[in-house]
């Protein structure tokens, strides 16, 4: 049996999600889109599976969002809806119910947050409101589990009796009158296309695109639909889609008027208020908002993440060292030692101590989410990001790519939109990880010893500046079509709860242990392989005679305009995909250099100008296999990723190539 | 009047919502419909977005966006 979770954004919709179905939790995405499908079979019951299906406020045809809710609704058909209402804004959020009952699913409406309206002094007579619906409505708190039970018994109920809202006339007057003239008309078409008459009819007179290209009615159909509805339109001295939104609203109005007693703003409400006179103040709020990202980054990358991975990579080092000595007792042939030891230990090994510093970060991330601070980030932010066509929500992900941008691309889950999330995707590896630093750092020292903070700043702000040309890029290729608009409800503040911040660490490190027995897996393998033998495949003992290098040696000549065809910086670019980190442990491998000595052994492969034009490359070329992992996941297919990450080496040979070639005219080389 | 040019602290009663597509459709159905009254409560750090209080809840909307709604000004 399967059941629909829906409901606004904020209702609470998550924490009930996972009251009612505990730790057991599958995410994927949508077919097609990258849009979140959570799936949990519901705890005690046998066989009833819960689908989360994305928060929104309304079944408009408009985003990715609420296209994907509708079609599961239509086509799916669940054996029943919980539609989760929060009882502290109950007018908007039941506009999204009004709607469900125009589709004629089987509803039950969880009437979330009762402990807050009751702590206000507030009521709502549930008896008198589900009669008013034609609903029936149970009352719970998800936060505290209150009434949960009740309601999954209750869904079990009209699961069974297939117990559809009753046919109350949401409609009245003129709107009415336009949809019942309308389902007479298209009843003939309607057959074929399986949809619910009355959710037909209302559609058509909406104008809904989606719906009138399904029906495929005659012309003279469309010019009798097109008549009524102008008569509406003229009637009412309105326009068709504000006469449907106007008409929900009344009714609403009308279901609560006696049912709900309300007195003035809830407590949360003013109380967010005087906490947002604080954090999003016209002087101190960016300040404020500076400061707390900082706070996240110093305690994930300095404090409590570093200490953790540094302890996480001496126990994978211990494991490693282990299972090198006992191949070796065991005698076990060299090359599958090599490729034990080296190849998987060493590769899986060295993107697994990224794990503590991950779960860290999304430990924050969740806290700032789950208490409504990530909307006021966006409230804050957004006139920034509005020209390269994104919105302030894209701010935070973008901020976390300069510690790592695998966290960041998984941290893109938060934002409301489809277009936005992939956009932002495609930006984030613009903004410099912390794990090329070593590569700037190790250049500097040999080529600008008295430049290097110019050249650190230089290269960070760079990125972002081909972030926002490649932004501006994006947007007016294939992202032309209308942003989506930037209306955002900002919640009230609201205490995580534990065990929702739980369960997002959860998923965050099961996401990424996934990928690091995948496809990081396999890249440790193929790259090892590479390094290790030779084409007559013979294992090497010279780094220079193997495949790898024979690769480098292939590829050189395309960076020969950039300055830098030399094969060792081609063979450092390729084992820098499996982790930035390598470029400079390969450039020593290669050079016969310690890594503390290759500054002065660099000199005879590259001159300042060549450094530079390699540190523009690296800065902008391919991300590590990590985040093409998850940007493959995010984007939902190895075919996006593999068009992001093609046109990202373009860009970086592009800005490498100007970089050298102007500097060239400049210093006459 | 429109909503863009009504300060913070004063009080709209919605007349009409204009501009359209996904735009208008959002606006609608967050409850900015003809007759709702919307009270201004803050300009962001940087001049835009603008807070609003409507319908018992916090939305923020683009000083663009609220150009295209009609409104006349209210006596809190």
């Amino acid at each position: 049996m399967i059941i629909a979770l829906l409901g606004n954004p904020n209702s609470g919709k998550t924490t009930l999600f996972n009251q009612l179905t505990g730790s057991n939790q599958h995410v994927g995405n949508f077919p097609g889109v990258t849009v979140e499908k959570k799936e949990g079979m519901i705890k005690g019951q046998k066989n009833m599976t819960l689908v989360d299906l994305p928060g929104i406020y309304s079944l408009s045809p408009y985003t990715a969002e609420e296209v994907v809710t509708r079609d599961f609704l239509l086509k799916d058909k669940p054996e029943a809806v919980i539609n989760i209402v929060d009882a502290t804004n109950i007018e908007r959020n039941l506009y999204l119910t009004l709607q469900l009952m125009e589709v004629g699913v089987p509803v039950v409406v969880a009437l979330n947050m009762m402990d807050e309206v009751r702590a206000n002094g507030d009521s709502i007579d549930v008896q008198m409101l589900s009669g008013n619906l034609g609903l029936p409505i149970v009352p719970i708190s998800a936060a505290k589990n209150e009434g949960c039970a009740e309601l999954v018994l209750k869904t079990l109920e009209v699961a069974r009796e297939k117990d559809r809202p009753r046919g109350l006339d949401l409609c009245q007057g003129e709107v009415h009158r336009a949809v019942h003239a309308i389902a007479h008309i298209i009843e003939k078409e309607l057959k074929a296309t399986g949809l619910p008459s009355r959710y037909a009819a209302t559609k058509v007179v909406e104008g809904d695109p989606i719906t009138l290209s399904k029906l495929n009615l005659s012309k003279s159909e469309m010019e009798i639909v097109e008549t009524i509805v102008s008569d509406m339109e003229r009637n009412l001295d309105t326009d068709r889609e504000a006469a449907l939104a106007d008409m929900r609203y009344d009714f609403i109005a009308n279901a609560c008027k006696d049912a709900v007693k309300k007195n003035g703003n809830s407590r949360e409400l003013q109380r967010s208020i005087r906490i947002d006179e604080v954090l999003t103040h016209k002087v101190f709020g960016i300040p404020i908002f500076l400061c707390v990202m900082l706070l996240v980054f110093f305690l994930t990358f300095n404090v409590i993440g570093k200490f953790l991975s540094d302890g996480f990579s001496m126990g994978i080092d211990w494991v490693t060292s282990m299972i090198d000595v006992g191949l070796s007792n065991l005698g076990i042939n060299e090359a599958v030692h090599s490729l034990i030891v080296e190849g998987v230990c060493v590769g899986v090994g060295s993107v697994l101590s990224f794990l503590p510093t991950i779960v860290t970060l999304f430990f924050f991330l969740s806290i700032l989410e789950d208490s409504g601070y990530m909307a006021r980030v966006a409230f804050v932010m957004d006139k920034l990001l509005r020209k390269i066509g994104l919105s302030g929500r894209s701010f935070v992900p973008m901020l976390i790519g300069f510690g790592c941008s695998v966290p960041a691309i998984m941290a893109t889950r938060t934002l409301a939109s489809q277009r936005d999330r992939r956009m932002t995707i495609l930006l984030t590896p613009f903004m410099s990880c912390s794990a090329k630093l070593p590569i700037y750092a190790t250049f500097s020292a040999a080529f600008f010893p008295d430049h290097a903070p110019l050249v650190l700043i230089g290269l960070y702000v760079g990125g972002m500046v081909m972030g926002v040309l490649y932004g501006l890029l994006l947007k007016s290729t294939l992202f032309r079509g209308n942003p989506v608009p930037f209306v955002m409800e900002l919640p009230a503040y609201r205490l995580p709860s534990a065990k929702s911040v739980v369960i997002h660490m959860w998923e965050k490190a099961k996401d990424f242990l996934v990928k690091a027995f995948t496809i990081i897996f396999v890249a440790s393998i193929v790259i090892w392989a590479l390094q290790s033998f030779d084409a007559r495949l013979m294992m090497v003992s010279d780094g220079g005679d193997s495949l790898l290098a024979a690769i480098g040696r292939f590829i050189a000549p395309i960076f020969v305009p950039l300055g830098f065809g030399n094969w060792i910086s081609s063979t450092a670019l390729i084992t820098g995909l499996s982790a930035k980190e390598a470029v400079v442990s390969t450039l020593a491998v290669l050079t016969n250099a310690e890594v503390s000595m290759l500054p002065q052994v660099l000199g005879a492969y590259f001159t300042p100008l060549t450094a530079l034009s390699f540190l523009t490359f690296t800065l902008l070329y391919m991300p590590c296999f990590a985040a093409v992992a998850a940007i493959k996941r995010e984007l939902g297919g190895m075919k996006y990723a593999a068009a992001a990450m093609i046109a990202q080496c373009g860009v970086a040979w592009i800005a490498a190539f100007a970089v050298y070639q102007i500097g060239r005219l400049i210093v006459g080389g | 009047m429109t909503l863009n040019k009504l300060s913070p602290g004063a009080y709209g009663k919605i007349v009409a919502v204009g501009g359209e597509g996904a735009l208008r459709r959002r606006l609608l159905d967050m409850g900015l419909t003809p007759r709702t009254r919307v009270m201004v409560r803050k300009v962001a750090p940087m001049g835009d977005p603008i807070e609003l209080h409507l319908r018992g809840y916090e939305l923020t909307i683009r000083l663009e966006d609220a150009q295209k709604i009609e409104i006349t000004e209210e006596r809190a």
